[in-house]
């Protein structure tokens, strides 16, 4: 059954552009062989003013109370959202797995990073593109109004902001299927095992040297 | 016949099925893997009981994880036990899934972009996957190379396919010769400066012009190695004599009658003359000078000879960027100490980036307000040539440290990192906060104008030497 309000809730704004995937989860967390547990290391360096590290505890860190996530007002977020370019370089899929591991399940963004952008839909986490006057218009009455409710309907594709005029939001139909169905991607694409098979008997005669049989 | 562009062609090339949900099946001719974005991966195919489809089209090696020193100890010589595990986990997996594998010990080993094309596995006309933004570097042999995540890793193992759609042609034409003592690192950071960090999103880039088609096969790696800092996921030149040369006799290339039949169809890869592009951006090679970057994008960015914008206060974005440099809006690029010089990555770790910096080394000493200098070769290979070269004695003599192959300081997930506050002149192709480690401040140059800043201990244009 398709729920609509798998990705309504609350919401926090990060006045940022070029918000780079080293800076949702650095470096150092990389290093798991895991997806699960890099939540408690989000936006690390931005999140805690010591130097963080894998499996440090949460009672031993200093945490940065003027980091936005840190706010207690924001503490029940599950959509984040964020000015141009937002998951700009590093391929890294850690920044998904740490923004879902953290809660979050939105981003919104007026453009995001390539890669970043499809990493999310692997992972059911929606990434909505919207105008860069609409993001201006919600830094801005958040921060006269403080509203933190968001309502997002995927069915429809619309936002709804307390004071702000309904946005309507583009998304590409196979990944809103994606979505809503939880697609085994994988699966899906070996249903084509047939025209695989084809293309590569044919590339076998004409660039043979890719196989290299 | 309708004109089409040289990503156009490879598309088509490469196009297997739609599937009903109306994406594209690409088909994936080379597969590139290293320790950090692959174990996961090869979980989920355990867990769906899946095996890689072709395996012959896979390699992989450890980059990231592993330090510059101390390679004889191979893998015990990995302290961190953390770093330990994720390459013994590709050990493990390779070893498990039969897939060759350059391992630590192995001289072929390096960083992955650098490998690729030195070992042949890299040819014109391919498409290119790896868990890795920077596999945009594969494109200087006309190739699709581009980043893919974690869960596209694992679905190109098990279908050998990557799910796609076709995205934007873009032309970037550098029109003219580039001035003496500029390289091609400093026409992508200009490109960078030009269009932004975001100019290439939704695009595939095709580099044209006579300063691109005079580049060396290193320089055009360099070249396409950061059109992901543009935003754009694959950056592309055409192959021509010099691809061709390059690749001939390379271990994996192909050999004899093959190789011809292979030439003649890359000669097939360019753009046809009035194919149409999205967008295109037109620059002068001669308005590019040495570039420096000063803030925590690689669009922050400017030449040698300038200084750093003066910044409003009210643009948070480039005032946290200064704030996290430790720098003021008007400040001479050329004033700017320096604390390390790094001289590696995918970007600028190969034989003529190591030939060009040792030039500007030769016969002299760092300043002494470097606590470090380190120089990294791209792979096993690379160091083997330079040493025989006598290179390494130039960089040793200078002051700087020799080391093994390996990502090293272009990101800090092994023991090469940038102290709190430590500011670096280096040739690698991100200045993000903390990429280089806690609190390190990156500035991003060619190698020559990191050799010529470690002599001086700050920024100083390589051209007046």
């Amino acid at each position: 059954m398709k729920n609509s309000n798998l990705y309504s809730g609350e919401f926090a704004c990060l006045e940022k552009a070029n918000v780079d995937t080293d800076q949702i989860i650095p470096k150092q967390f990389l290093k798991s062989i895991s997806k699960t547990g890099l939540g408690p290391y989000l936006f690390d360096a931005w999140r805690f003013l010591d130097e963080g590290f894998l499996g440090k505890k949460l009672s031993d860190r200093k945490i940065n109370p003027d980091f936005i996530l840190n706010k207690p007002t924001y503490s029940g977020i599950n959509v984040l959202i964020s000015d141009d370019n937002f998951g700009c370089g590093s391929s890294r899929e850690h920044a998904v797995w740490a923004l879902k591991d953290f809660g979050i399940n939105v981003v919104i963004a007026s453009s995001f990073g390539d890669i970043f952008f499809n990493n999310c839909f692997k992972n059911g986490v929606l990434a909505i593109k919207i105008s860069q006057d609409q993001i201006n218009e919600i830094f801005f009455q958040q921060r006269q109004n403080s509203q933190k409710q968001i309502e997002i309907d995927l069915i429809n594709q619309k936002i709804k902001i307390q004071n702000i005029k309904l946005i309507d939001f583009e998304i590409d139909e196979f990944r809103k299927n994606c979505l809503l169905e939880g697609l085994d991607d994988i699966g899906f694409s070996l249903k084509y095992e047939t025209e695989i098979s084809n293309y590569e008997n044919k590339l076998k005669q004409l660039r043979p040297w890719i196989l290299n049989e | 016949m309708s004109q089409k562009t040289l990503y156009d062609k490879i598309w088509e090339e490469h196009f297997v099925v739609d599937r009903e949900d109306g994406s594209t099946l690409m088909y994936i001719d080379r597969h590139l893997v290293h320790e950090v974005t692959s174990p996961q991966a090869f979980d989920g195919l355990r867990q769906n009981n899946l095996i890689p489809r072709q395996i012959n089209t896979i390699i992989a090696t450890p980059d990231h994880n592993v330090p510059t020193t101390e390679r004889a100890k191979d893998i015990e010589g990995i302290k961190d036990p953390v770093s330990k595990l994720q390459v013994v986990t590709l050990n493990d997996n390779c070893d498990e899934f039969g897939i060759n594998q350059f391992k630590l010990n192995d001289e072929r080993q390096g960083i992955v972009h650098v490998i690729g094309p030195e070992q042949g596995i890299t040819l014109p006309g391919m498409t290119i996957v790896c868990g890795d933004s920077h596999t945009s570097t594969h494109g200087a042999f006309g190739s699709l190379a581009m980043g893919i995540g974690t869960s596209e890793v694992e679905h190109v193992l098990a279908t050998q396919c990557l799910v796609s759609q076709k995205q934007k042609n873009m032309l970037i034409e550098i029109v003219g010769e580039l001035q003496k003592g500029v390289t091609a690192k400093d026409i992508t950071m200009f490109i960078i400066g030009r269009i932004g960090t975001a100019g290439g999103t939704g695009h595939v880039i095709e580099y044209s012009g006579e300063a691109i088609e005079n580049l060396s096969m290193e320089g055009r790696m360099t070249l396409c190695n950061m059109a992901i800092e543009a935003g754009a996921r694959a950056g592309m030149v055409a192959p021509d004599e010099k691809t061709f040369d390059y690749v001939s006799d390379k271990p994996f290339a192909p050999k004899g009658k093959e190789l011809e039949n292979a030439i003649n169809y890359w000669k097939t890869l360019k753009t046809d003359p009035n194919a149409s592009f999205d967008k295109i951006h037109s620059f002068s090679a001669e308005e590019i000078l040495p570039q420096v970057t000063w803030g925590t994008s690689p669009e922050m960015v400017t030449h040698v000879d300038d200084s750093i914008p003066d910044v409003k206060e009210d643009n948070k974005t480039l005032m946290s960027a200064l704030d996290y440099m430790g720098l003021k809006p008007g400040t001479k690029i050329k004033d700017i100490e320096l604390d390390q010089i790094f001289i590696g990555s995918c970007t600028n770790s190969r034989i003529e980036d190591l030939r060009a910096a040792s030039k500007i080394l030769d016969g002299n000493k760092i300043s002494k307000n470097i606590k470090r200098a380190i120089v990294v070769p791209g792979s096993g290979l690379v160091k083997k040539q330079a040493e025989a070269e006598g290179l390494d004695e130039i960089f040793k003599t200078a002051g700087f440290e020799w080391r093994d192959a390996g990502c090293s300081m272009c990101l800090g997930m092994n023991p090469d990192q940038l102290k709190e506050f430590e500011r670096c002149a280096s040739t690698s192709n991100r200045n993000f906060e903390g990429r280089q480690g806690f609190k390190g401040r990156t500035h991003l140059v060619s190698p020559t104008m990191a050799a010529a800043a470690s002599l001086e201990g700050k920024f100083i244009d390589v051209r007046e030497l």
